[in-house]
């Protein structure tokens, strides 16, 4: 075992701080040190996603990376998206399409859709397609997931144009 | 998948870096995005006491782009180079072949000096590097030193660069005229079954030069000067494209997985390099 | 009554009963990630336990020295076969009536099986540890093919040395485990021997695993002060996992309170009792502190649940018109190393019997051999009722290599075979007794849709291409019919150790009119929650929003016998309607007395009880749930609450027509999925929006299976896919969109109709790809060639056809 490290983290706005060997794998950081059990552990080797969470801007497989490598950084959860009084639009279409089954992909997949409509608002199927393949649903066979992500943007850029 | 304990180190500048490595020998490894280290770690397949993070070293993650020489700095990860239009516009085969590696998380970690450094045969971007003649360089106790793409790879994950010396950043000429970046895989994040990068300039409806590299069909990336020198002077027809998979075909040394046997690699090899030439060719 | 008037429109809708697409209840946590799976449970104190594991197929443990483990800060145990032998747990029973090792006592049989447990106080300790411990190992000669296994003189397991009778008869071989023999022998032979035309076919159903993305895991907490222990789990089945514990450990089932937390997907691999749950249970005991383990995902992978591995030999005889006269099946069943399929007792090699289909055959015979290798332990149903996907690939397969024979066509060939409507209930040459079906309607539909004489022509044109050298692709046009057998199932022949497969439902209405039911099954992602409260919405007037659904903990949901089989619908579905039943019997009487009349002159309306020709006297149930608590009504008992055991008359039989249209391109083996349609019977359709979820994850897994998804070993028994790198799961990319369709073909015996269909798509879906891919090469000679279809192994078969010539 080596010295424990000082982590400072910003997480869903708040700031953490603990202590934690540098070998800790962010994702078990995140859930058995500050209890944020959103992200889940699913294949280990960074294939699945269902760890995704949002580093510094980036979408990120939390598992293949140490939390000494992330000190410092500020990090979004699904806890951090949206609210029970106000639900991300992202997931309110999951509902509404039936974007989910069992749930264990369910945050980092729209964890990672958020970011995914940060980078192309207004995206094709295909691109939803190709934005999402690094995550793996094994319940929904992915239809009625591109069709929730498809219709979130489409909600988004008409409250956009409203706005306007 | 537990990885055994290390100490961490973030260094701010590669002098730091230089000693560290100089102080702990096999002992250390410096890690750009991590994302091929870490799953070996966790899987212990890689034992490393001392690991030197370089996400603080001032100027890795710069793209620059002056005169047509293009220089990418270690830490510019897969995604910036998808994302940077000038550079897209300078050297397009390194989009091309950015996004057909892993998935859009992993391209926001993986960077070009991890993808090239380690010399796994089933990363892509040795294969581009070596299309594009690029050259490597490397900061070491010694100064800084550079050496060429096509003199780096020695064999699977043996590499030109001493234990005490660290990838800085890779250099190249922006190429001219039609590219190709073409991969058989499996699905989203496998390695390639088999890829050809491919770069072709044309001159009086012929071919005036040809650099074609191969991905994952040998212990290192393939650069084949036989096959890039059986187009030249054609139009890239039929008898010219069998001409360079011949000559491709010398140069590979497949090993099956589960991927494939021998054969079907060999096959694929020349199905994919004649779609590559051919989509250049198209682009020239 | 039955006019809809607006009045009476707007109150059935309000109920969000049967048949709507109701949105799921489920969701509002987990698209917060506020789900509670296994993993995100955390108790105070509580420790953590890893495996160390066999990296050897097959060898002897000489010796397991602990200390350097035990000399690490934080390990408190590390448990090996020496110290559960006591506790009598070092082995433990199989669902299959076979044992298997806890841990590793003496020898090792796969790669991967569990050696010693360490328990430490966090998985970073645990894991340092475990490489610590030093085994010694003597290899053995690895045996991982079956038929190789049953000529061998290795005997893989000595424990049964001498056994000559197992679980299911007779064994044969040391290392063989049982035959099982269905239907008429010599009649079948008779048939085949004068035959105008018999077709035969060798086929491989390769081993796979069901891979749901959250792996196994369990927390055991043994109170010892109060004397009760709490397993919270992933399990399929958590009313069988207290029984189990209870005879394993001696803890009286009233001192052990299992609990399935969310479950992050089972298709089938959560169903069996693993050495990591018992491990944490004694690690609890030992500790007295709770421990938790939760199996890495190359684990997973390599030692808990594989499905199929079974090779098949089919013999298929006909008229020369094609009326199929007779069927013969022979299994090599891969086991692994112990027999640990997850199949009712009686039933070794599951419903394989329903090899037959959907077609009218007057004579069938099936045998089965199981027998032992140096594979991991398993056979469970992935995503399917027990064995149903081998023996619907099987009959599918056979079915095309048939009508290869007979230059015929295949769609042609299954309708002049298929069971006639007129002919259900239909009994079929292997016993069983379909209960409903209309295939004729079904598959015209789906052809229609698909414009499929048109799918021919289009491939006739070009198969011509391509022999011109026009193009380098093939087009296939696959095809599959099948009729499942869920709802396991009657008592009179399905059990697990004993226990017969009913399930239950317990409900109780509060005195303001709302309500909670509790099930003996558990959801792993269908959406129980919501649509159970349909079931009952429909059955007693109380809207699906007023109604909770709870399942999965021991100590408060009635007993039952899980979810796996696509058996919730059909039995847990059908207990919820009769003991919703029963609500509404004494509802009426309720009623009655509320309304000043006879029990006979009220009847029930949607949401309330009228007087009969007089609707505008009425009592909702709102009012009558509130008097049952509240007002004392003469010869009633207070309250309002109701239980069923449902113990089902028959299985049911969904059935389904699919069509897959694949471009495939003969150079590279890629194969390009154009257009998928679905057609599904599953009877009463209570949530259409969720049944299309079903069919469209169904189908991406049978994608998987027949596209690349495989556990391979190599000759020393070393698993060559053990991360998801090499074990196939799609992503978003390589999935199609599918078309879905339907029609309703109630059951007769299901209170409400419904029949299940979790599973149909996996079912249907698998030979459907497959036979596209097959159907590609048609033309060019091909008869059949096994799964999984890799890039390079449709490489091999266009190569093998000389398509590269």
């Amino acid at each position: 075992m080596s010295d424990k490290m000082h982590i400072k983290l910003k997480v869903n706005g708040e700031d953490k701080e603990f202590l934690a060997e540098p070998r800790e794998l962010l994702i078990y950081a995140l859930r058995e040190k500050l209890n944020i059990t959103g992200p889940h552990v699913g294949c280990e080797t960074s294939h699945c996603g269902a760890c995704t969470v949002t580093i510094d801007g980036k979408s990120v497989k939390s598992c293949t990376m140490f939390v000494a490598q992330a000190n410092g950084a500020e990090i979004t959860t699904i806890e951090g998206i949206g609210t029970p009084d106000a639900l991300h639009v992202l997931q309110e279409n999951f509902r509404e399409h039936h974007g989910l089954q069992c749930g264990f992909c369910t945050p980092g997949m729209i964890t990672r859709a958020t970011k995914l409509l940060e980078e192309n608002p207004n995206p094709t199927e295909e691109e939803v397609r190709f934005g999402m393949a690094g995550n793996i649903c094994r319940c929904t066979g992915y239809q009625n997931i591109v069709k929730s992500i498809l219709s979130a943007a489409s909600e988004i850029n008409a409250a956009k144009e409203a706005a306007q | 998948m537990i990885p055994a304990a290390f100490d961490y180190y973030r260094p701010k500048n590669m002098d730091e870096v230089i000693a560290l490595l100089q102080e702990h020998g096999d002992d250390a490894r410096v890690m750009a995005g991590g994302h091929s280290l870490i799953p070996m770690m966790k899987l212990r397949m890689a034992e490393v006491p001392h690991l030197i993070d370089l996400q603080s070293i001032e100027g890795l993650k710069t793209i620059e782009i002056e005169n047509g020489q293009i220089t990418l700095g270690a830490m510019v990860t897969q995604h910036d180079l998808i994302d940077h239009d000038g550079l897209a516009a300078a050297v397009p085969i390194l989009r091309e072949a950015a996004l057909q590696i892993a998935d859009p998380q992993v391209r926001y970690m993986g960077t070009i000096g991890g993808n090239v450094a380690n010399g796994d045969p089933g990363n892509d971007m040795p294969g581009v590097m070596q299309c594009l003649d690029a050259q490597i360089n490397l900061a070491g106790p010694d100064g800084p030193r550079t050496v060429a793409a096509r003199d780096y790879y020695e064999a699977a994950y043996m590499t030109d660069r001493a234990d005490d010396e660290v990838l800085v950043s890779v250099s190249l000429t922006a190429p001219t005229g039609g590219y190709a970046y073409e991969k058989q895989k499996r699905k989203i994040g496998d390695y390639a079954t088999a890829a050809a990068a491919v770069q072709i300039t044309k001159s009086d409806g012929k071919v005036a030069t040809a650099s074609i590299a191969m991905t994952n069909l040998s212990d290192v990336p393939v650069w084949s000067e036989e096959a890039s020198a059986a187009l030249i002077g054609t139009s890239c027809e039929s008898a010219a494209l069998d001409a360079a998979v011949a000559a491709m075909l010398g140069d590979i040394d497949p090993s099956e997985d589960n991927r494939g046997p021998v054969a079907f690699k060999r096959h694929v090899a020349g199905v994919i390099l004649k779609r590559a030439v051919t989509r250049a060719w198209d682009r020239a | 009554m039955n006019d809809m008037t607006p009045d009476r429109e707007e109150r059935s809708a309000n109920l969000k009963g049967l048949g709507c697409s109701r949105k799921r209840v489920e969701d509002a946590r987990f698209t917060q990630g506020k789900g509670n799976y296994v993993d995100d449970i955390k108790l105070p104190d509580m420790l953590h336990g890893d495996f160390v594991r066999s990296p050897y197929a097959h060898a002897r443990v000489v010796s397991v020295n602990k200390d350097a483990a035990l000399a690490l800060p934080g390990v408190v145990a590390v448990l090996t076969a020496e110290d559960l032998a006591p506790l009598n747990l070092h082995w433990m029973p199989t669902l299959a009536g076979d044992k298997q090792m806890v841990l590793a006592d003496g020898k090792v049989l796969f790669q991967g099986q569990e050696v010693a447990f360490v328990v430490a106080s966090d998985r970073y300790v645990a894991a340092d540890a475990v490489e610590l411990v030093e085994v010694e190992y003597e290899e053995l000669e690895v045996i991982t093919d079956p038929f190789e296994a049953l000529k061998s003189d290795v005997v893989l397991r000595e424990d049964l040395e001498g056994q000559t009778e197992g679980a299911h008869g007779p064994r044969k071989h040391h290392n063989h485990i049982f035959t099982w023999e269905q239907g008429d022998e010599a009649g079948t032979n008779q048939v085949l021997d004068n035959a105008e035309v018999v077709a035969e076919e060798t086929m491989y159903y390769h081993r796979t695993h069901p891979c749901p993305l959250e792996t196994c895991g369990s927390v055991a907490s043994m109170d010892k002060v109060n004397g009760k222990l709490t397993l919270w789990g992933t399990f399929q089945a958590p009313h069988v996992v207290r029984t189990v514990a209870s005879l394993l450990s001696g803890i009286e089932e009233h001192n052990i309170r299992v609990v399935s937390p969310d479950i992050g997907g089972g298709f089938g691999n959560k169903v069996g009792v693993y050495p990591g749950y018992v491990c944490s249970i004694v690690a609890s005991i030992v500790t007295g502190k709770p421990v938790k383990w939760v199996e890495d995902r190359m684990e997973n992978l390599m030692s808990t649940a594989f499905a199929r591995d079974y090779h098949m030999t089919g013999k298929i005889s006909a008229t020369k018109e094609g009326k199929i006269t007779g069927l013969h099946c022979h299994v090599t069943a891969d086991h692994g190393g112990f027999d640990a399929c997850a199949d009712p007792t009686k039933f070794p090699a599951g419903f394989m019997n329903i090899c037959t289909g959907s077609y009218d055959i007057p004579v069938a015979y099936l045998a089965v051999d199981g027998v032992y290798t140096n594979k991991a332990p398993g056979g469970v149903s992935y995503r399917c009722s027990f064995r149903v996907t081998e023996a619907v690939y099987f009959i599918e397969r056979m079915i095309e290599v048939l009508a290869i024979e007979l230059d015929m066509d295949a769609a042609e060939l299954r309708r002049i075979n298929f069971i006639k409507k007129e002919q259900f209930p239909y009994t079929a040459a292997l016993g069983w007794e379909y209960d409903s079906g209309d295939y004729h309607t079904a598959w015209d539909k789906a052809l229609e849709t698909v414009d499929y004489e048109g799918l021919r022509a289009e491939q006739a044109e070009r198969v011509a291409a391509f022999k011109r050298g026009e193009t380098r692709k093939l087009m296939g046009v696959g095809l599959s019919f099948f009729t499942e057998i869920v709802g396991a199932g009657p008592v009179k022949n399905c059990d697990i150790l004993g226990m017969g497969m009913f399930d239950s439902c317990e409900i109780r209405i509060h005195p303001t009119g709302s309500a909670i039911a509790r099930l003996g099954t558990i959801s792993q992602g269908q959406g129980h929650a919501t649509t159970f409260a349909q079931i009952l919405a429909s059955e007693i007037g109380i809207s699906a929003d007023s109604i909770t659904i709870e399942e999965g903990d021991t100590d408060t949901a009635p007993y039952g016998l899980g979810t796996y089989g696509s058996r919730s619908t059909p039995v847990a579905g059908a207990a919820t309607a009769m003991a919703g039943r029963k609500i509404r019997a004494k509802a009426q009487m309720i009623a009655a007395y509320l309304l000043e009349v006879h029990d006979d002159d009220v009847e029930f309306d949607i949401d309330r009880f009228v007087v009969k020709g007089a609707p505008e006297r009425f009592k909702t149930m709102k009012e009558i749930a509130y008097a049952a608590y509240n007002q004392a009504i003469p010869g009633i008992e207070p309250g309002l609450e109701a239980v069923s055991y449902y113990d089902p008359p028959n299985m049911t039989y969904p059935f389904g027509a699919y069509v897959c249209v694949m471009d495939i391109d003969v150079d590279t083996g890629v194969p390009e999925i154009r257009r998928f349609y679905a057609l599904d019977d599953c009877g009463t359709r209570i949530n259409p929006m969720i049944i299309e979820g079903q069919v469209h994850g169904g189908l991406t897994e049978a994608l998987a299976v027949a596209l690349g998804q495989e556990i391979a070993y190599d000759d020393m028994g070393n698993v060559k896919t053990g991360t998801l790198m090499d074990f196939f799961l799609p992503t978003a990319w390589e999935v199609p969109n599918y078309e879905t369709d339907y029609t309703v073909t109630p059951s007769p015996h299901h209170p409400i109709g419904a029949k299940g269909v979790g599973e149909s798509p996996h079912v249907g879906g698998v030979p459907c790809f497959s036979n596209a891919v097959q159907d590609a090469f048609r033309a060019f000679g091909l008869r059949h060639t096994n799964m999984p279809h890799d890039h390079w192994r449709i490489w091999q078969t266009a190569n093998g056809l000389g398509l590269h010539d």
